[in-house]
């Protein structure tokens, strides 16, 4: 049995006490201590060994702190815990609860209590336990019990386990597909389609209309209602910076659309106006920025 | 093996030389254990995860993925695509800085002379001009279909502000790239784009200023934007991008299902 720590010992003798047993009786520190505590120990106790015990001694009797005497080779061979530490730990406990310091079995002892130990004399249960060893009832089990740690605080699951499948093949195959797909549809539509070439710039000559690339095209058709520099700073500015906030604005944790109406009726409004200001500056803006229809003065754009 | 006049086959012969190759030492020096590309490679569980464990695209993937994720309905792939139109800019682009100076009016002659004197010119050219304009639209839906998944919510926020920087800075690269055939459009159409950022609050001139590096569009604002474009923006975009990646991995994987 392995070493039970002081404060741990304390705690059970704490619960114990509190339970409605006296302090000394608490056996918390015995190796060998029945399952069972006193009561058991009280029923027996009497019966098979010394009719002299009364039941509050008879408890720490079968265990080791009491008065009762020890015989510390035996329990060195059986715990495997050296004789002189044994004997250290008793005398200690016996000082430290003000009990009486037991017997040692082999020594001349100051044996104020003469209660049974188990060992040589137990009888009924005891009888197949070897002479010289502290009684272990048959049938009563040994273990203590530490503490019960709760099957939560281990298993501490905090996502549902995912349906997942291997990135090879499945992920790398769809990339490389997609790969060559794009590779492929970009060669083929630039084998078809010219990018275009004008004259060479000249700083003399401003075309009309004059228009900027055409991801900036529903800026330059803001400019036809709003001031400049609401229409090509603050605009596009706060525009990039509420983008890159929108995470810390919209705080509804939901991800399904129905959840989240809202959020998509503003983005979708804000996606849709650039997409009708982009087309419109591109194809119904013709000489001079004015109004054109692309069907009958042609398109005023250029890639 | 022999068939039946005692001759090797042709067939038998390449098969010989192809796992005389395979189990060469260069060979497997090359490609680590469980890469399906070596002798004896079977297809187990165990050598699905070690394609991905042993190679470098360990640095971009996880063993296993979300089994929704691995459908094109649901990322359309856009960010992945943006990413391999990125590479193309990149390999189309180191072709075109072979025959292109920028200056002026060196820098007209030279994309000029794509189309008659280069093999392949007008095409890498075309690729590359198309690729950016695709680029930008990947982005673009890429940014709305991470939005209407509400894939930007936690743990997701900050990767959805380095978006917001890649999608700035893929504008910006287009842009730059823009005014490099220094033609009529790309004069004109710079100018106009650019004179808006003239119109900033307090430090407009000065924002115009660096830009331009001048009071308006000259052979130097040329060199400057080609050295941005070539340079200095994709160096970063390249950052940016290898966060944005470390993030989507690190915030637990492609976001969903929904
Ligand atoms: C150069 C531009 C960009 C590249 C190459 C890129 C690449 C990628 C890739 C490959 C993914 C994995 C999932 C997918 O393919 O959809 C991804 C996810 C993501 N991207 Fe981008 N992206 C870019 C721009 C943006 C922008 C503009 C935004 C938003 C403003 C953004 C926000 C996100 C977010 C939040 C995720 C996680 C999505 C999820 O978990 O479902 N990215 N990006």
């Amino acid at each position: 049995m392995s070493e039970v720590p002081e404060h741990i010992l304390r705690r059970s003798a704490k619960a114990r006490a509190a339970e409605g047993r006296s302090p000394d009786e608490v056996p918390a520190t015995a190796p060998s201590q029945p399952a069972e505590p006193a009561p058991a120990a009280a029923a027996t106790a009497p019966l098979e060994a010394a009719p002299a015990a009364t039941p509050t001694a008879a408890a720490p009797a079968a265990a080791t702190n009491g008065g009762a005497t020890r015989d510390l080779a035996a329990e060195e061979a059986q715990f495997g815990v050296p004789a002189n530490l044994l004997r250290r730990g008793a005398m200690a406990r016996a000082k430290a609860q003000g009990t009486p310091v037991p017997a040692f079995a082999g020594e001349s002892a100051p044996a104020t209590v003469a209660v049974a130990t188990a060992a040589p004399t137990g009888g009924g249960g005891a009888a197949a336990a070897p002479p010289a060893a502290p009684a272990i009832p048959e049938g009563v089990r040994t273990q203590r019990l530490l503490t019960v740690v709760k099957a939560g605080a281990i298993q501490k699951v905090k996502t549902e386990p995912h349906d997942k499948v291997s990135t090879w093949p499945h992920l790398v195959l769809i990339e490389f597909v997609a790969l060559i797909v794009i590779t492929v549809a970009l060669i083929v539509f630039s084998a078809f389609v010219d990018a275009p070439l004008l004259e060479l710039a000249n700083f003399n000559e401003q075309p009309n209309p004059s228009k900027a690339p055409w991801y900036f095209l529903g800026l330059q058709e803001l400019l036809a209602y709003f001031d400049p520099q609401v229409a090509g700073v603050i605009i596009p500015g706060f525009g990039l910076l509420g983008l890159a906030m929108v995470p810390y604005v919209d705080r509804n944790p939901a991800v399904r659309p129905s959840d989240r109406k809202l959020a998509i009726m503003i983005f979708s409004f804000f996606l849709f106006a650039s997409a009708i200001l982009t087309i419109y500056g591109s194809f119904f803006r013709g000489p001079g920025f004015n109004f054109t229809f692309p069907w009958s003065e042609g398109i005023f754009f250029d890639f | 093996m022999a068939d039946g006049d005692g001759k090797v086959g042709l067939l038998e012969r390449v098969k010989e030389a192809g796992s005389h190759i395979r189990t060469s030492q260069l060979w497997s020096s090359i490609f680590r254990p469980g890469s399906p590309f070596r002798a004896g490679y079977n297809d187990s569980p165990r050598n699905r995860s070690y394609v991905i464990m042993n190679n470098v695209l360990y640095h971009l993937h996880p063993v296993k993925v979300k089994r929704h994720g691995v459908r094109l309905s649901y990322t359309l792939c856009l960010g992945g695509l943006s990413f391999f139109l990125f590479i193309l800019l990149t390999i189309t682009g180191i072709f075109l800085m072979f025959y292109y100076r920028p200056t002026s009016p060196a820098a007209f002659e030279d994309i000029q002379a794509l189309s008659t004197n280069i093999a392949f010119g007008q095409l890498v050219r075309n690729m590359h001009r198309w690729g950016a304009h695709a680029m930008v639209l990947t982005v673009f839906l890429h940014m709305a279909r991470v939005f209407y998944h509400g894939a930007y919510k936690p743990p997701r926020e900050f990767n959805w502000v380095v978006g917001v920087v890649l999608l700035l800075l893929t504008l910006l690269l287009s842009f730059t790239g823009y005014l490099l055939p220094w033609d009529q459009l790309a004069l004109w159409a710079v100018t106009v784009g650019s004179n808006m950022g003239r119109y900033s609050p307090v430090i407009g001139d000065q924002v115009s200023f660096a830009l331009v590096g001048g009071v308006q569009i000259t052979p130097d604002t040329l060199l400057r934007w080609y050295v941005l474009h070539v340079l200095f923006l994709p160096f970063i975009i390249v950052i940016f991008m290898a966060v944005h990646f470390w993030r989507v991995r690190k915030d637990g994987g492609i976001s969903g299902p929904l």
